[in-house]
Order: structure tokens, then C-alpha cells, then sequence
């Protein structure tokens, strides 16, 4: 076994060689996960344009809906995806520091978005316009809802993993797993982008 | 504190409930008396339960899944046995329990037989066919199985505390929706569903991307074996298609749960969109469940017939062809729910055109089979019975595409006729001929050749005279999902159709029989080469069972069948110089917890004890992100030790004259 490869740098041991095929691997097989999360969006979708307007005569879009909020919602996410860009770069300069500044600001950002929105469905249901209303409501709710919900664990996750780059640094395990999460964050932000332009924006128009 | 559960739920309301409750609670009383009494509950701990080996995990859904079908017969039987006496008479029994029973029949067979065999199968033996060590994500394997296990102990438990759905296996609204059936039934249905599905998607990530990322140097994507290629497609299915379940049942579970109105009655709910997403996820599943049988049967007859397999790459588009137009055939099985005439034209040609790359792929069979040294072992049987009988369903399929000919033909006998023909000598008889066939390569001995062909006899018997008469029975109108009935003309088909039950019983019991027989003659059944069939692809070049890293040296593929490539070539055997290190994944009891967790969390959440269900939940996430802080989740088998190990064995037979005769050049 020779110490240098190729190209001259220095050679692999195996259990390196086999780390670092399992972090391909994981990569790949998270894009699988997505795909599989696509699925579920799109269904939840095509069920929402199903039952836009099966409203059973109580309150519809038009008349909940305020985009001034939905647009500090999507300022609110459509920047934690800059700033978790912003740790991503470092990430790649092996600046620990900066990683973890710009991860917590993402994370604030992220919990922004769940807090207004989570407040956005407490006035709903205050105002007798809860998911157990109408066919319109169950679909939004579970619509939006459950991409709340995976930002939830997207802010869960970016907590435990800023743990560990505090606690691991950022060693080749930890660097993966944080490649992943933006993977996980930013297609959340894909997916909130078809959210308002299927639910809000025609809802208001 | 108990949330809805009390002391009603016990089945004390019905004498077959409680007899159905005592079996269930002896059996398993009697499986743990008998671990503690021979002292195994180390060995069953530290070998298997936090074992993550594929071959392992492989043998352990496929012991589920034979245990399950026993407990999915028994439904069988006493619809079978209700149907040929209840004439004008209330039978034996009450609707209310005839109701459960067919609803568990279906998701038993479907989820907990027919899913975990293939499962398990893939499991085994596909690293092995591509000349891998393990799969890409051994852990998350375990994790599949495990939720999987759950799952079946959720319906398990539901015949003793409280009852099962009695909405049939799809569950449809609005009789699934709270207002019609109110109690925990619907709720069991929903979590077990939910559970094992989850499993599912994980197993398809898991072996989408071991076939994509493992495959031995040489392998090219048209070198793989047939049951390879099979298993990827496979995974793609229940990657794409069981999140169409996790939304349905999830939406369903919302309606019941919170109140919501996806597919209630009223207030804006659409009961349609139920059947829609349902049959999304529900067409790709019987592909799911075919696929791995078709790639059991590709592998069987080019080994039984002593050649290549005729047309490989029309086999392989078939199988491709068949992925991509399964998602595209859906509607079929709603034609009467009201779509107009042009919908349901299209989806009755889409499903005319999928019987199509079947069709291509029994001709390749038997056009394998042409001209070859055919040898009739036991998984030849199962193989030929399917061939003939299939593609007399597979007629009926093509006729119930016709619209207006389903109009007639829907939810009658004539249906579930068809798609037991389907998934019995199609899917089912597949499973068994893997199982017939790969047993010696993971447990280190044949199965007994005599018993195993007595019981497929039974088994063809016995689906002809359970099942034919279906067909007749369809035709005279007789509708499914019977619990009685007063058309006299109707009971004997009825009758004959319980003699055919009764012969498949015979069927499993040949099953066991083999089993017993073969494990206690396994020192003269031992395979000792690990190539007991002669056979053409890479898992026979391992050993019988196969060590723990499966090749000590990943072999260099140079063509399809690579291990007749290298018999041929005669490089079969070749001891290497020298032997390297090998890293293999840990052995873990977080995939055993996380199944026993979500076995808690699905009981609480079916009976709203609501704290257990949080504790339960997190729970899971405790052991998940206990993991993703442990760096040290493999371990070195030392190159002396893996140098020890392959001494000991034999080698696979290189060709020979005798096996030249069998294996003739490809014209």
C-alpha cells in the first residue's frame, strides 16, 4: 500500500476510505429522503386544490388571509436560507466561530417564521376558522402546517448539531451532516415558495 | 390516565373473539416460556435483535412474515368455511366480526406477509448479487425491520384489547370516518399502516442507493442480476408511491383525531380524494409486490434450465417499463366511482398496455427454459405453477380494464378472484421459490426436496379450488366482502372453494413439515460449497451462511452472470495472496428500541393516552440523536482473522465438462 495517491496526496487509511464513501452515500440517500418528502408535499398540494374551494359557506382565504404577515413570513425564511448560505461558506473555510454565529441566526430567523405562523393559526382558530370548519381549512392547515412542522425539526436539528460542532468541532462527520441540513432547509424554502403562490397569493386574489 | 382504554376492551363480547384472544396470548406466553427455559435470551440478543446484518435482518422478516401468514390464514379459513354454510343461516359468525375479519385478512396478507418476504429476501441476498459487504445504511435496515415487527405486533394485540377496522383493508370513507365507526378499530388500522409504511420508504432509500453505490468494480448497471435489478426498481416504487400512504392515512387519522374534513360527509370533506390518493400509493404496491417475485423467477429458471437468461435486456426494460407505468394505471380501481368516459378510457388502455412487459417477460422465461437442461427442483415447481397460472389472471386483469365490462365485474367474487390469482401463484409462489431456493445460502443447509414438492402441490391444488370458482361465482354476480347470503346456486362453488382452503392449509402444514424434517436431517442437507444449484451470479460464490462481510475480497465482475463468467473462466475459487482488514457497521440495540418505542407510541396513540404517546415519541428521538453523537459505530475484522476464516471453507464448483454441457455458449 503506497502512502500517496495519485495526485500526491497522502493516502487514505481504510477506515477513512470507508468514511468517506459512507458520507457519499448519506448525501445521496438524504436526496432520496427529499424526493420522498417531494411526494408528500405535492399530494398535500394537489389535496388543497382539491378542497380550495370547499369552504361549506364559512370564511374563506380571501378573508383570512393577511400578506403583509405572509410576507414578513417569507422574508423571515428566504433569509435564514442566506444566513444558513452564510455558514455553509464557512463551513467550507473550517471557520468554527462564524459557523456557529450564523447558525444561530438562522435558527432565530427560523423561529420567527414558526412563531408568527403558529400565532397566524392560534388567531384562526380563535376566530372559529379552525381546521375542524371546512374542507378549505383541513387542507391548509395540514398543508402549511406540516411544512411548520418540518421547519420545527429544522430548527431542532440545527440546535443538536450546533452542539456538536461546539462539542466534535467540525470534523468531517459533523461538516456532512450540516451539508445535509441545508439540503433539508433549503428545500423547505422551495417548498414555502409553492405554499404562497398556491394558497396565498391566489387565496387574496 | 388510561386514555380510552378500560376493561370493555377485552374481548369477552364474542366466544371466537376470545378464543382468537387466548391463542394469540398463549402463543406468545409459550415462545418467551420456551426462550427462558433453554436459556437463549442472551444468544437471541446479541445474534439477532441487535444484529444489523443484512442477512440476518433478511432472515428475521422473513420468519414474520411466515408467521403471519398462518395468523392471515386463519382469516382465510374462517371466511371460507362462513361463505360455504352461511345459506339462508347466520353461520357461525356475527357481521360485525366477519367485517374484521376480511379487514384483517387483507392488511395482514398485504403488510405483514407479502412485504416483509420480499423484504427479507431482498435483504439477503442482494448485497451478495452485487458483491457487496452490507447495505448502504445497515442501521436504518434495522430500523425497518423493527418498525415493521411493531407494526404486526400493533394488529397482533388488536385481537385482544379492543377490536380491528372493520372498513376492509383500504379503509374507505365515509364508513371509516368517526360518525360511522367510532372506536379504535379505524385508529388500529391507521397506526399500522402508518408504521410499517414508514418502514417501507426506508427500506426503498436503503437499497436504492446500495444498488447504485455498492456495486462490485465491473458491475455496470446491464450487468446486474435480474433480482438486482428487480429490487432496485422495487425500491424506487416504494420510495415514490408510499408517501401517497403516510398522506392518506395521516389525513384520515386527522379526520378521526381532530375533527378535520378531508373526507367526511360534510362541510366542504371529498370522499373521492380518498379513493384517488389511496390508489396512488395502493397500484405501485402490488407492483412492489410483484417485481422482487418476477426477479425470483428470472434467477430461478436461467439456473434450473442451465443457461443464461433469454433476452436480458428486454427483461430489464420490462421491469422498467412496468415501474413507470404503474403510477399510471391508478384509476382502475374506481372506474364506478364516476370519472367521465374519457378518464376512465385512458386509465383502462394504460392498464391494458402494463400487462404488456409481463408478457415479454414470460416469453423470456420460457424461452430460457427452450433448449436448456432443465432440472425440476422444488423452486423450478413453484415457478412453473406460476407461469401457467398467472397468466390466466393476468387474462381476467386485461378484461377488467375494460370499463364497461368492470362495471359489471367491480367488488363481485370475480375481482377478488383475480387479484388473489395475482398475488398467490403470482407474488406469493415467487416468495416461496426464494425462499426454496436461497435457503441453504443463509442458514447453511437445503431444504428437504420431497416435502417441499408435496406442498406446492397442495399450495396449486389448493388455490385452483379455492379460487376458480371465484371467478364463476363473479360472474353470476355474486358480490365480495359476503357475510351471508340466500342464492342457493351460489353455495356449491362456496363449498368447493372451502375444500380449496382446506388444501392450502395442508399446504402450509407441508411447509412446516419441511422445515422441522430439513432442520433435523441438516447435517446430510448441508451445502458445503455455498453453490448448491450450480448457480450463475455472485451470491453462490459466498459461503453457506456467508461470513459476516460476505466477500473477503470484492470480486472483479466481467459480465452478466458473473459467477458463470468466472466458472467459465475458471477464476471461480481463486485464493488471494494476501488478505486486508475489513470495517464492518457495529451491532446496535437502538434499532430493537426504536421499534419497541413505536409499538408504545401506536397503542397510545390508539387509545389517546396521550402522555405515554409523548414519552414513547420522545423517546424515539432520544436514541435517534443518542446515535448521531456516537462516532464509533463499526468495527475491524482483523486481516488474520478473515485470512482464518476463508481457509475453512470449500470453494463454489468451477465449470466442468458435465456443467459445459449445462451451460451453453449464448448463441
Amino acid at each position: 500500500m503506497s502512502t500517496q495517491d495519485a495526485a500526491g496526496n497522502p493516502a487514505m487509511t481504510i477506515e477513512e476510505e470507508v468514511a468517506e464513501h459512507s458520507r457519499d452515500e448519506r448525501v445521496f440517500g438524504f436526496w432520496m429522503y427529499l424526493m420522498s418528502d417531494a411526494i408528500i408535499f405535492a399530494l398535500l398540494f394537489a389535496t388543497y386544490a382539491v378542497m380550495s374551494g370547499r369552504n361549506a359557506g364559512g370564511p374563506t382565504g380571501h378573508d383570512l388571509f393577511k400578506l403583509t404577515r405572509t410576507l414578513i413570513e417569507t422574508i423571515f425564511l428566504l433569509l435564514s436560507s442566506t444566513t444558513f448560505g452564510f455558514a455553509s461558506v464557512f463551513l467550507k473555510q473550517e471557520r468554527l466561530r462564524p459557523v456557529l454565529v450564523w447558525l444561530v441566526v438562522t435558527f432565530l430567523l427560523g423561529a420567527g417564521f414558526v412563531g408568527m405562523e403558529t400565532s397566524e393559526f392560534h388567531g384562526m382558530v380563535m376566530k372559529d376558522a379552525g381546521p375542524d370548519h371546512s374542507g378549505f381549512l383541513s387542507a391548509f392547515f395540514t398543508l402549511v402546517g406540516t411544512h411548520g412542522l418540518h421547519v420545527s425539526m429544522g430548527l431542532c436539528w440545527i440546535a443538536i448539531l450546533s452542539i456538536q460542532v461546539l462539542v466534535r468541532g467540525l470534523t468531517p462527520a459533523v461538516a456532512s451532516r450540516l451539508y445535509r441540513l441545508g439540503l433539508f432547509w433549503h428545500f423547505l424554502d422551495i417548498v414555502w415558495i409553492g405554499i404562497f403562490s398556491v394558497v396565498y397569493l391566489p387565496g387574496v386574489l | 390516565m388510561l386514555g380510552k382504554l378500560n376493561f370493555d376492551a377485552l374481548p369477552f363480547y364474542s366466544g371466537i373473539a376470545l378464543t382468537g384472544a387466548i391463542i394469540t396470548v398463549f402463543g406468545g406466553l409459550a415462545v418467551i416460556a420456551l426462550i427462558t427455559w433453554f436459556g437463549k435470551w442472551g444468544y437471541l440478543w446479541s445474534n439477532w435483535l441487535i444484529s444489523i446484518d443484512h442477512k440476518k435482518i433478511g432472515i428475521m422478516y422473513i420468519t414474520l412474515a411466515l408467521i403471519m401468514l398462518m395468523r392471515g390464514f386463519v382469516d382465510a379459513i374462517m371466511m371460507r368455511t362462513q361463505q360455504a354454510v352461511a345459506l339462508n343461516s347466520q353461520g357461525y359468525l356475527p357481521p360485525g366480526h366477519f367485517d374484521q375479519i376480511f379487514t384483517s385478512h387483507g392488511t395482514i396478507m398485504i403488510f405483514f406477509l407479502a412485504m416483509p418476504f420480499l423484504t427479507g429476501l431482498i435483504n439477503i441476498v442482494v448485497p451478495q448479487q452485487i458483491g457487496a459487504r452490507d447495505v448502504s445504511f445497515p442501521f436504518m435496515n434495522s430500523i425497518s425491520l423493527w418498525l415493521t415487527v411493531s407494526a404486526a405486533a400493533l394488529v397482533m394485540v388488536s385481537l385482544v384489547i379492543g377490536k380491528f377496522s372493520t372498513a376492509g383493508w383500504s379503509a374507505y370513507p365515509p364508513y371509516s370516518e368517526l360518525k360511522f365507526t367510532p372506536g379504535v378499530g379505524v385508529q388500529y388500522w391507521i397506526w399500522t399502516v402508518l408504521i410499517s409504511g414508514l418502514g417501507s420508504t426506508l427500506t426503498g432509500i436503503n437499497f436504492f442507493v446500495t444498488i447504485l453505490k455498492r456495486r462490485a468494480p465491473g458491475m455496470t448497471l446491464m450487468r446486474m442480476p435480474l433480482f438486482t435489478w428487480t429490487a432496485l426498481c422495487t425500491s424506487i416504487l416504494m420510495i415514490f408511491a408510499f408517501p401517497a400512504l403516510t398522506v392518506v392515512s395521516a389525513l384520515l387519522g386527522l379526520d378521526r383525531y381532530l375533527g378535520m374534513h378531508f373526507f367526511t360527509n360534510g362541510a366542504g370533506g371529498n370522499m373521492m380524494n380518498y379513493a384517488n390518493l389511496f390508489w396512488i400509493w395502493g397500484h405501485p404496491e402490488v407492483y412492489i409486490l410483484i417485481l422482487p417475485a418476477f426477479g425470483v423467477y428470472s434467477e430461478v429458471v436461467a439456473t434450473f434450465s442451465g443457461k443464461p437468461l433469454f433476452g436480458y435486456r428486454s427483461l430489464v426494460y420490462a421491469t422498467a417499463a412496468i415501474t413507470l407505468l404503474s403510477f399510471m394505471v391508478w384509476l382502475h380501481h374506481f372506474f364506478t366511482m364516476g370519472a367521465s368516459a374519457d378518464v376512465n378510457a385512458f386509465f383502462g388502455m394504460a392498464t391494458m398496455i402494463i400487462a404488456v412487459p409481463t408478457g415479454v417477460k414470460i416469453f423470456d422465461w420460457l424461452f430460457t427454459m427452450y433448449r436448456g437442461r432443465v432440472w425440476m427442483a422444488s423452486p423450478m415447481y413453484w415457478t412453473i405453477g406460476f407461469i401457467v397460472t398467472f397468466a390466466i389472471g393476468g387474462m381476467t386483469g386485461v378484461l377488467l380494464a375494460i370499463a364497461p365490462v368492470d362495471y359489471l365485474m367491480h367488488n363481485t367474487t370475480f375481482l377478488v378472484a383475480h387479484f388473489h390469482n395475482m398475488l398467490i401463484p403470482g407474488a406469493l409462489f415467487g416468495y416461496l421459490a426464494g425462499y426454496q431456493y436461497w435457503f441453504p445460502k443463509a442458514l447453511g443447509f437445503r431444504l428437504d426436496e420431497k416435502w417441499g414438492k408435496r406442498a406446492f402441490w397442495a399450495w396449486i391444488i389448493g388455490f385452483y379450488l379455492a379460487f376458480m370458482p371465484l371467478y364463476v361465482l363473479g360472474f353470476m354476480g355474486m358480490p365480495r366482502r359476503l357475510e351471508r347470503y340466500d342464492v342457493a346456486a351460489w353455495q356449491p362453488w362456496l363449498i368447493v372453494a372451502e375444500l380449496g382452503a382446506l388444501s392450502i392449509l395442508l399446504g402450509i402444514v407441508l411447509l412446516i413439515v419441511q422445515l422441522v424434517v430439513s432442520f433435523r436431517n441438516r447435517a446430510a442437507l448441508r451445502d458445503t460449497t455455498g453453490d448448491p444449484w450450480n448457480g450463475r451470479t455472485l451470491e453462490w460464490a459466498t459461503a453457506s451462511p456467508p461470513a459476516p462481510y460476505n466477500f473477503a475480497i470484492i470480486p472483479h465482475v466481467h459480465g452478466i452472470d458473473a459467477l458463470a463468467t468466472m466458472k467459465e473462466d475458471g477464476t471461480v475459487g481463486a485464493k488471494p495472496a494476501s488478505y486486508r482488514d475489513i470495517i464492518m457497521p457495529k451491532d446496535t440495540g437502538a434499532g430493537v428500541m426504536i421499534g419497541g418505542l413505536s409499538f408504545v407510541l401506536g397503542f397510545a396513540m390508539v387509545w389517546e393516552i396521550w402522555w405515554l404517546a409523548i414519552f414513547a415519541g420522545a423517546g424515539i428521538w432520544a436514541v435517534l440523536i443518542a446515535r448521531t453523537f456516537n462516532d464509533l459505530d463499526f468495527h475491524i475484522i482483523p486481516a488474520r482473522e478473515v485470512e482464518k476464516k476463508e481457509r475453512q471453507r470449500n470453494v463454489p464448483r468451477p465449470a466442468t465438462d458435465a456443467d459445459a454441457l449445462l451451460m451453453p455458449r449464448r448463441v
